[in-house]
């Protein structure tokens, strides 16, 4: 696996991954900006703005047109957020030549359509059409208000937004209600231009086109971006350790039959100097999957709960387990995720627990080269958090953990808070 | 091994079917790190009335899912989780109406987790314990299920559908009919449906087929077993028993399924063209370039989480259409309108040739995901056909078919609409 990186415009890098393992390349596009309340909610709208209509091909039927021509070429809008980052911007799949009629090459043309998402709306005046931008605002605000019909998922992003209160992690990819609702038409178009001239941006392909030629494709495709001074200076702020002496307690009620119960850590001191591969292996002995301590012990052996699992960031540094229990059991559920990992502080990991963790942990991010996919998203955040090692070295890194070094982070880490999603409100009724 | 190449698709299908009745198939992928197996089980969630050689039987529902749960206990104490995930697999199983698959992902001892595999699945360990242990877990997953709405709205519509097929109840059982579940129940259907006669085997990664069969050999029973026969009720009448139907829950907007039951072609060949037509067909009808989504779409009446498809399984064929909608009555009058428009004036020839095209890269994308071709494969081989042939199959499907397909199944009487209303404070 060879990845080069290059500056094909100013600020605008391409990562080039030649493979011809696939039927289909991936080529995304990210503009990078910092998180942040006030600007979220817009940034997040302006891919989806794009994606309903360029100036050649004015709406959404026209590119879906254009996209079947291309044989099933799929632009979409993609919005992330690693640390306090926000990357928004497109993914696009695109078949591979050989196997489509005659050999067709539709990389030039997916290339070209993708610039002209990025940067020939359909406008009027200069400015993003109206009616697009209030149909894409009433279908953002319904997505940002969606995240309550999957509790699981709902629960731990209202942990974070509760722990992270005073920072910009708090803020979801997609931005605030609030902010979502104060947005029109020139507001966005002049933030629009504002993220094209002072954006980084990242280009990830992994296909078996050749650099040279995807890089000849990309600067026609993108010769007319706008560039002023690049705003280099985004990056996450790490908070080491807890807000409060004591963990904070936040309770919710809702018409659920199953409780879910969250609690967060600061992943701490070990942040100053993170070892990604360390945490990763941590995690994966505590609850980052079925033979981890928290599914055995909460799960198996107590009964506790149908799922429990844990999951490290590594970007903005937190330790966060969730569990779906019955709604009696959360001091019994609560207890034994500390205790499991008091345990993991006094150095009570076996030989087996240890092996066990370091070969998924290797075996995993092997597995991700055979996914573009999970590879552009794993080499995005690599870039972001200034990394540049790729999954294969992260692999074997992983398979060198001690462990102290997992002892390590398991003391490292500082309970910020507890949340408890549970039933009550309103009445129970069948809805019959 | 036979093997078939597959030059289109750059793919190479090995195939046996081993003297115990097990059928094996194989396709090496040079260059890759992660390989895959699925063990699966022609039996799933439907099965619950079956006949085997000559005897009928009755089992509660859940009891598919419920076995799948228990299969992976081991007579020393260990769990074939831990073991396989020991070795560095990653192991997991799923049971649906139609089927049950046990499968693992790894880099490294590939074969040794095979072995482990096989092993398991097929070595029943259950005591009336370790059941009632696991009606407690299964439980949870079962409340987990109800604060789902995509759950309620799905089981909702089968129950407008479907006035008998077991496919109306939900695949896990509930509280109540997983209780009557013993260790008895689970070493009967285990020793009926887990026979190699009614499983297969897909494998998909850098291997050697002739290592996988081998493999096969060793690790498995040389009985066959007899074939279990499932009885999935009486044929259903074409309408549905409840037009609309309507719930209540905490969510943020309308959820909404449209279906309709399809007539499930004879196995074999013909069953793996209907699907070809039928998402054909439904891709033109209601897919991302149809005039149908994208005047629902600048209306405000449907976003991006939209999606159709037409779920064949268990004997059973169902239409399934749904996303958000503030107003899903609406949605359901503009698709029986457009139903109407496509009866008078059929489909557009330049439309239809655009969504071949747009199939065939759908296709090529598909066949990225090791699992997602070893189920399909899975899936061909219990309805009598081979999955890799849908590429070529497909170029020679034609407009008329997709039309016939339209005129005949989706008539607008046949529709059923299940809704989730966001609850009134």
């Amino acid at each position: 696996m060879e990845l080069t990186r290059s500056e094909i415009l100013p600020g605008v890098w391409l990562n080039h991954l030649r493979s011809e393992k696939f039927k289909t390349a991936c080529l995304s596009l990210s503009l990078l900006t910092q998180l942040k309340r006030e600007t979220a909610a817009m940034n997040a709208l302006i891919p989806y703005v794009l994606r309903r209509g360029t100036a050649r091909f004015p709406d959404m039927e026209a590119l879906s047109a254009r996209m079947e021509e291309l044989y099933g070429t799929a632009v979409e809008p993609a919005v992330r957020k690693i640390g306090e980052i926000q990357c928004l911007g497109f993914y696009a799949s695109i078949p591979e030549g050989e196997f489509l009629p005659g050999g067709q090459n539709v990389l030039h043309d997916a290339a070209e359509l993708l610039g002209q998402l990025l940067l020939a709306p359909a406008t009027r005046g200069g400015l993003l059409l109206p009616q697009y931008v209030d149909s894409e605002k009433e279908k953002l605000l319904d997505r940002i208000r969606s995240r309550v019909n999957y509790k699981s998922s709902y629960a731990l992003s209202r942990c974070v937004e509760e722990m992270c209160c005073c920072e910009d992690f708090a803020v979801s990819r997609l931005g605030g209600e609030d902010e979502c609702e104060a947005i029109n038409y020139k507001k966005l178009t002049k933030q629009y231009h504002t993220l094209l001239q002072q954006s980084p941006v990242e280009i990830f392909y992994c296909g078996r086109a050749a650099e040279k030629e995807l890089r000849a494709a990309l600067r026609d495709a993108l010769i007319t971006l706008p560039r002023g001074e690049i705003d280099y200076e985004i990056g996450t702020d790490l908070r080491m350790n807890a807000l409060e002496d004591r963990p904070r307690f936040v309770e919710e009620e809702l018409d659920v039959n199953q409780g879910n119960l969250v609690i967060g850590w600061r992943l701490g001191d070990c942040m100053e100097d993170p070892d990604q591969a360390a945490i990763l292996v941590f995690n994966a002995v505590y609850g980052g999957g079925t033979s981890s301590k928290l599914f055995r012990n909460v799960r198996e052996r107590l009964q506790l709960c149908y799922h429990a699992g844990s999951l490290a960031d590594t970007h903005k540094g937190l330790l966060l387990v969730s569990s779906g229990i019955a709604f009696d059991k959360l001091e019994p559920a609560r207890d034994e995720i500390f205790a499991q990992l008091e345990a993991m502080r006094r150095g009570e990991i076996t030989e087996e627990e240890l092996s066990a963790a370091r070969a998924g942990v290797a075996s995993d991010l092997r597995a991700m080269t055979d996914s573009q996919g999970e590879l552009e998203g794993f080499l995005l955040a690599q870039t972001l958090d200034g990394l540049e090692y790729g999954p294969l070295e992260l692999a074997a890194l992983a398979e060198d953990v001690t462990k102290e070094d997992v002892v390590r982070i398991a003391r490292s880490v500082d309970c910020d808070l507890i949340y408890f999603l549970k039933g009550g409100k309103p009445e129970d009724e069948d809805g019959e | 091994m036979e093997n078939k190449a597959y030059p289109h698709i750059g793919e190479t299908l090995y195939s046996e079917t081993l003297p115990n009745g097990l059928r094996l198939r194989v396709i090496p992928k040079k260059g890759f790190r992660s390989r895959y197996a699925v063990f699966a089980a022609n039996y799933g969630g439907a099965h619950r009335r079956f006949t085997v050689d000559g005897r009928t039987v009755d089992t509660p529902a859940g009891v598919a899912h419920f076995l799948e749960h228990k299969m992976f206990d081991l007579p020393n104490g260990d769990t074939a989780v831990d073991v396989l995930t020991a070795n560095g697999a990653d192991p997991n199983a799923f049971t649906s109406e139609g089927i049950t698959c046990f499968y693992f992902q790894c880099t490294e001892r590939f074969e040794e987790n095979l072995r482990l595999l096989l092993h398991f699945v097929s070595t029943p360990w259950f005591t009336e314990e370790t059941v009632q242990k696991e009606q407690g877990i299964i439980g949870q997953e079962i409340r987990m299920g109800e604060d789902s709405p995509g759950s309620a709205v799905y089981y909702n519509l089968l129950r407008q559908l479907y006035a008998s097929h077991p496919i109306r109840d939900r695949v896990v059982g509930t509280v109540e009919s997983i209780a009557q579940i013993t260790a008895q129940t689970l070493y009967d259907c285990h020793k009926v449906f887990y026979a190699p006669c009614n499983m297969c085997l897909c494998v998909e990664g850098d291997v050697d087929p002739e290592e996988i069969a081998r493999i096969a050999r060793e690790e498995l029973s040389q009985e066959s077993g007899s074939v279990p026969t499932a009885d999935f009720g009486e044929p259903e009448a074409p309408l549905p028993l409840e037009r609309i139907h309507r719930q209540q829950m905490d969510i943020s907007a309308p959820q909404f399924l449209i279906g309709a039951k399809i007539r499930p072609a004879d196995g074999g060949e013909p069953a793996l063209r209907q699907r070809l037509i039928s998402s054909l067909a439904l891709r033109l009808l209601v897919g991302a370039s149809s005039d149908f989504y994208n005047k629902l779409y600048a209306e405000g009446l449907l976003n991006r989480d939209f999606d159709a498809e037409i779920e064949y399984v268990a004997g059973a064929g169902t239409l399934l259409i749904g996303g958000e909608s503030s107003d899903p009555e609406g949605v359901l009058r503009a698709l029986e309108d457009e139903l109407s428009r496509v009866e008078r004036d059929g489909l557009d020839p330049v439309r239809f040739d655009r969504a071949k095209r747009a199939s065939l890269g759908a296709r090529l994308r598909g066949l990225e995901d090791f699992e997602n071709v070893c189920i399909a494969l899975v899936e061909g081989l219990f309805d009598g056909y081979c999955a890799l042939d849908a590429t070529e199959l497909l170029q020679s499907v034609t407009r008329q078919e997709c039309e016939a397909f339209l005129r005949q199944e989706l008539r607008p009487e046949r529709l059923a609409l299940s809704i989730i209303e966001p609850r009134r404070t």
